[in-house]
């Protein structure tokens, strides 16, 4: 987003019946691994883009479906330093999504192969998942991920073990 | 022939069931790239779109839904369905490692060419995905 101006966001606005809850559960997982932000009751918004706003849409029609009402906008932020807030608190949660992963990649470092290999499968599709819903990367993004690739390379470790036998 | 519409700004559900809908339920079917439901033009079949019956329905993406609607149970065709699922949704209902390659494919075509261009180039992706898939289900294992 281009300092000065303020972006594009898609807002759905939505009411979704409580019972049966199993709908509404999915709806809200839905739109939490969207990553959007939560702008009041019933109301989420995400930067607009073309996949922002197709996910958007297809949750409207599945709360549609359940027997709510949803609409979708397209809108602009009053101010900038509304827009700011709501990025920085949206990058907040993400950076501390990464700061957890970046611990587990740093304490499964001195494991051996087999450990370290499970722990980086399963680190990388989660880095993956908060991908889907990072729309504004903070620092500890590159940290994440720089912990979890190091977790692929030739551990010192493993080499001097090889150098002695 | 007949008309079909969806969405203009074609991404992998929308290519994928053009694909389908020419290979198995209309092989003369023409397309045709609309920006809002209100221009979908009368006779038209509209797919992928809000609202309308060949969309999502279900946790189910568009392709699916298709395949549901005309009730297609070519296995091949639904093994393609995981992949368009996950390209298209990424929900993890499957486990389609081809998946992440193809959006990216398709998300880099969207920034080159045209809706009429991206069909033209994917459908032959398509077709060798199919027979990818095909071979693999006779072999029950990756076929070289």
């Amino acid at each position: 987003m281009s300092a000065g101006s303020v972006g594009t966001w898609v807002l759905l606005a939505y009411r979704i019946p409580r019972e049966p809850s199993r709908p509404r559960i999915a709806v809200w997982r839905k739109l939490e691994a969207l990553g959007v932000a939560r702008l009041g009751d019933g109301l989420v918004a995400l930067p607009a883009d073309a996949r922002t706003r197709e996910h958007l849409d297809w949750i409207a029609d599945e709360v549609t479906e359940a027997g709510g009402a949803a609409t979708i906008w397209v809108a602009a932020p009053g101010s900038l330093a509304q827009e700011r807030s709501i990025a920085a608190a949206m990058g907040e949660a993400r950076a501390a999504e990464y700061e957890q992963i970046a611990a587990e990649a740093q304490a499964a470092a001195s494991s051996d192969e087999t450990e370290r290999r499970r722990v980086l499968r399963r680190l990388r599709a989660e880095l993956r998942r908060i991908g889907r819903r990072d729309h504004f990367p903070p620092p500890q993004r590159q940290i994440a991920h720089t912990a979890v690739q190091s977790l692929a390379e030739p551990q010192t470790s493993d080499l001097s073990t090889e150098q002695h036998v | 022939m007949s008309a079909w519409a969806t969405r203009a700004g074609i991404h992998i559900d929308r290519a994928a069931c053009a694909w389908l809908i020419r290979r198995t339920v209309d092989p003369h079917a023409a397309f045709v790239f609309v920006t809002d439901p209100a221009e979908v033009p009368a006779g038209a079949t509209p797919f992928d779109m809000r609202g309308v019956e060949l969309g999502h329905h279900g946790g189910n993406c568009s392709f699916e839904t298709i395949l549901r609607r005309y009730e297609v149970t070519d296995p091949v065709l639904w093994k393609i369905a995981e992949v368009v699922h996950e390209a298209d949704l990424d929900d993890e209902r499957f486990h389609a490692p081809e998946a992440p390659g193809l959006d990216a494919v398709l998300r880099g075509l969207s920034m080159i060419a045209d809706d009429e261009q991206i069909l033209a180039i994917t459908g032959p992706m398509f077709d060798g995905l199919y027979e990818y898939f095909r071979r693999g289900l006779l072999l029950d294992r990756t076929p070289a």
